[in-house]
């Protein structure tokens, strides 16, 4: 029973913390790329390999990475801000903003990873 | 300042308490469903993320262009749906991670396979969403003359 309870608190947290910086972003850093949402998918992928690499434990993962990291990041608004800039013909920024999400994304989540075992030793 | 929908419903605590309620029953669906595909499916491939992502991509396509055209949706359900339940319910970091997990154990093709689907899939279905939608409109317009 208690997992469920870590995943929801993790969750609440972290799409909070996506809808408080989204918000906030756009207003500060308005433009055409959607900077909020790159930079959210960009540090919870970091962030989530530090904490597969250094092997965290059962309930705090489920709270931390299924939970905060999981719903902080979105996958769905990625791809319809994807759309919304096909719509609008904007075809550059389509291509910087998918290309930075996927390479980059990945790209952190190996740094993260392997800065994670460093930290476990 | 605030819009008129914000007016409607009670402006910004509002809309952050939805996103909170709505987030967490993204993310405990996400689990549940990835414990359920995780008990039978026995590859190293992570279906169950892809699939989630591929129907809340579909399902965002869809509820942001309706969503959009509903004048009298109050904001904290609109936020509360979208940013909430489907942004909660996707997630891109266990993508990132799933895939470097996938090329550490040396499954290369299943890692690439992984990539191609989630990049091309969640485009496509994103826009299949958004495409349902017109063509609900365009059938309501062709039944309404």
């Amino acid at each position: 029973m208690a997992h469920w309870i870590w995943v929801a608190l993790g969750g609440i947290l972290g799409a909070l913390a996506r809808y408080g910086l989204s918000t906030w972003g756009v207003r500060k850093f308005p433009s055409l790329l959607p900077r909020a949402t790159l930079f959210i998918n960009l540090s919870g992928s970091f962030l989530l390999g530090i904490l597969l690499g250094s092997g965290a434990s059962e309930p705090f993962y489920l709270f931390a990475g299924t939970g905060f990291m999981g719903a902080y990041t979105t996958f769905s608004t990625l791809n319809v801000e994807i759309v919304q800039l096909m719509k609008k013909r904007e075809g550059r920024v389509l291509a910087l903003y998918a290309t930075s999400s996927y390479v980059l994304g990945i790209a952190l989540a190996f740094a993260g990873d392997y800065i994670g075992t460093l930290v476990r030793g | 300042m605030a819009s008129q929908a914000d007016n409607l419903s009670g402006g910004i605590g509002m809309n952050a308490a939805a996103v909170g309620f709505f987030g967490a029953i993204g993310a405990l669906l996400r689990y549940g469903i990835g414990r359920y595909v995780g008990g039978w499916w026995m590859s190293s491939f992570p279906l169950g993320t892809l699939g989630i992502n591929f129907a809340g991509c579909l399902a965002l396509g869809w509820f942001s262009s309706w969503a959009a055209a509903q004048k009298r949706l109050p904001a904290w359900l609109r936020t509360g749906i979208g940013t909430g339940l489907i942004g909660a319910f996707t997630t891109f970091s266990t993508f990132s991670v799933e895939t470097v997990g996938l090329v550490r154990d040396g499954l290369w093709g299943m890692a690439a396979l992984y990539m191609m689907l989630s990049v091309i899939g969640g485009f496509a279905l994103a826009w299949a969403g958004y495409e349902l939608y017109q063509a609900q409109v365009r059938q309501r317009e062709r039944r309404a003359s």
